[in-house]
């Protein structure tokens, strides 16, 4: 089992540390809901350096990744992030990652438990010409800073003016006098940052930040938060609502589908299926009662067993009712439809409704 | 919160007060801890016959569904209701507000194989 470079922060402070992704993660530090409250509110801090990252170079990476993915790399400008899937021939999805075009190459973050299948991915299928990888998963790490009070909270310790920074942009410069990139990305739903920097600068930076913030909130936060906050905002989380037979199709992903794209791996299957019109898919599922939803629970339809859930959680941010995704057949997809959930023998009823769950003020 | 000190324990770390013919059970202090935020809890009905160490429910905490053992039998009589609304009680007051459930003890001698205070807080801090 791995560690990152913050692991003593995370013990130091309390964490409680679980195996995630093939690295010793804090799960919770004060308590889930606590942390939920920090980002939604004002900010959390999150360690998220077991996510792979690797170094791309070259003149062919953008051209040779178009036929590897479903979204536009080659249109990406100069300091954008972009978030897009590595698919199979059958349209299910290896993976869903970020590409990060930076001054002197690409920086593709990928996720942690699918780092070593992706590395082995990206070299077997690499051109003879043009592109060079760099695999730096651990040894670089990742703090990402989230919330309405991020910007701010973040503003002093760079010396980058972030409010010029917009969403899915990134930029590099300097972080207490430490190399860096920040990037106005994040998996909460909320207004933050990922700071990209090297794994032996992170435990000071996340000292500072946190010694700097704690007194207006900023609160360590762990896998178990970012959990329910990325559920509530109705982002998919790879093993739940993509696999390598869920279909970003299915995952109603299809605004990161660019069929205009002349060829990539998993293109014909994914055309297929739109045309064909007729592939269970991930819907946002709310129970009605007081008990929650947990994957792999049945779902049932018009008397019959119509899919499952995926993932499930309460949602302090949806009137504190317990949401789910659940992937169902095309008939019990429409928002509004009537499902049950069925929970230890008993059917609990349940209703689609629209994702995400929840959506920021702006 | 109230004393510890007049309540037996379960190896499951649940805990029971016996006050003549009625027994309050609830779950541990460091229960309520390792399960981290409770969100529902889903116990037997007013009437029902539990047998000790039996599974009579669930605990759910956000990220987890535990099983909830009974530390002795007994007819249940009732249940925290205020829990429906209120699950978090029981991470506020393990042994006060966050109580489960009330029972009729059927098998006095039962408590015996049940663990002191002195005896849990070894089990808890191992």
């Amino acid at each position: 089992m791995k560690r990152t470079a913050l692991f003593e922060q995370h013990v130091d402070a309390g964490a409680r540390i679980v195996p995630f992704g093939g690295f010793e993660m804090p799960v919770q530090y004060a308590g889930i809901l606590k942390e939920h409250d920090a980002v939604r509110h004002r900010a959390g801090l999150f360690d998220l350096s077991h996510m792979g990252q690797f170094w791309m170079t070259g003149d062919m990476v953008a051209r040779w990744a178009d036929t590897l993915t479903i979204n536009a790399v080659g249109t990406m400008k100069p300091q954008q992030a972009r978030y897009n899937i590595f698919c199979n021939e059958g349209g299910g999805a290896h993976d869903d990652t970020i590409f990060y075009r930076l001054e002197k190459g690409w920086l593709l973050v990928v996720n942690a438990a699918n780092a070593d299948k992706m590395w082995k991915l990206l070299n077997d299928r690499r051109p003879p010409h043009g592109v060079e990888l760099e695999n730096r998963h651990g040894a670089r790490a990742l703090i990402a800073i989230q919330g309405p009070q991020a910007a701010a909270m973040l503003q002093p310790h760079v010396n980058v003016d972030l409010a010029a920074l917009r969403y899915y942009f990134c930029a590099e410069g300097l972080l207490e006098n430490v190399p860096v990139v920040l990037a106005r990305t994040g998996y909460t739903g909320e207004d933050g940052f990922e700071l990209f920097l090297d794994g032996a600068d992170a435990p000071m930076v996340w000292n500072a930040l946190l010694r700097a913030h704690a007194g207006e909130g900023l609160e360590p936060c762990g896998l178990g938060a970012r959990d329910v906050l990325r559920l509530e905002a109705g982002m998919p989380l790879y093993g739940h609502e993509l696999t390598e037979s869920i279909t970003p199709v299915q995952a109603g992903l299809k605004w990161a589908l660019k069929l205009d794209k002349p060829e990539f791996t998993g293109k014909e299957a994914l055309e297929d299926q739109l045309a064909l019109d007729h592939y269970s898919r991930i819907v946002g599922v709310v129970m009605e009662g007081r008990v929650p939803a947990r994957e792999g629970y049945s779902v049932w339809f018009d008397g019959r067993i119509a899919g499952s859930i995926r993932s499930g959680s309460i949602a302090p941010s949806v009137e504190n009712k317990n949401i789910a995704t659940a992937l169902v057949a095309p008939e019990a997809s429409a928002v509004g439809t009537a499902l049950e959930v069925e929970i230890r023998g008993k059917k609990h009823a349940a209703a689609v409704v629209g994702l995400p769950f929840y959506k920021r003020q702006k | 919160m109230s004393s510890v000190q007049d309540l037996l324990f379960s190896k499951d770390h649940e805990w029971v007060r016996v006050d003549g013919d009625s027994a309050t059970i609830g779950i541990t202090d460091y229960a309520q801890n390792a399960l981290g935020d409770i969100v529902y809890v889903e116990l037997p009905k007013v009437g029902a016959t539990i047998a000790q160490f039996a599974n009579i429910g669930v605990i759910e905490s956000v990220k987890a569904v535990s099983d909830l053992f009974t530390p002795i039998s007994g007819e249940v009589v009732e249940v925290n209701g205020a829990l429906e609304s209120d699950p978090a009680a029981v991470n506020r007051e393990p042994y006060g507000a966050g109580w489960l459930l009330k029972i009729r003890p059927s098998t006095p001698d039962e408590t015996k194989s049940l663990l002191s205070p002195a005896e849990y807080e070894k089990i808890a801090t191992e």
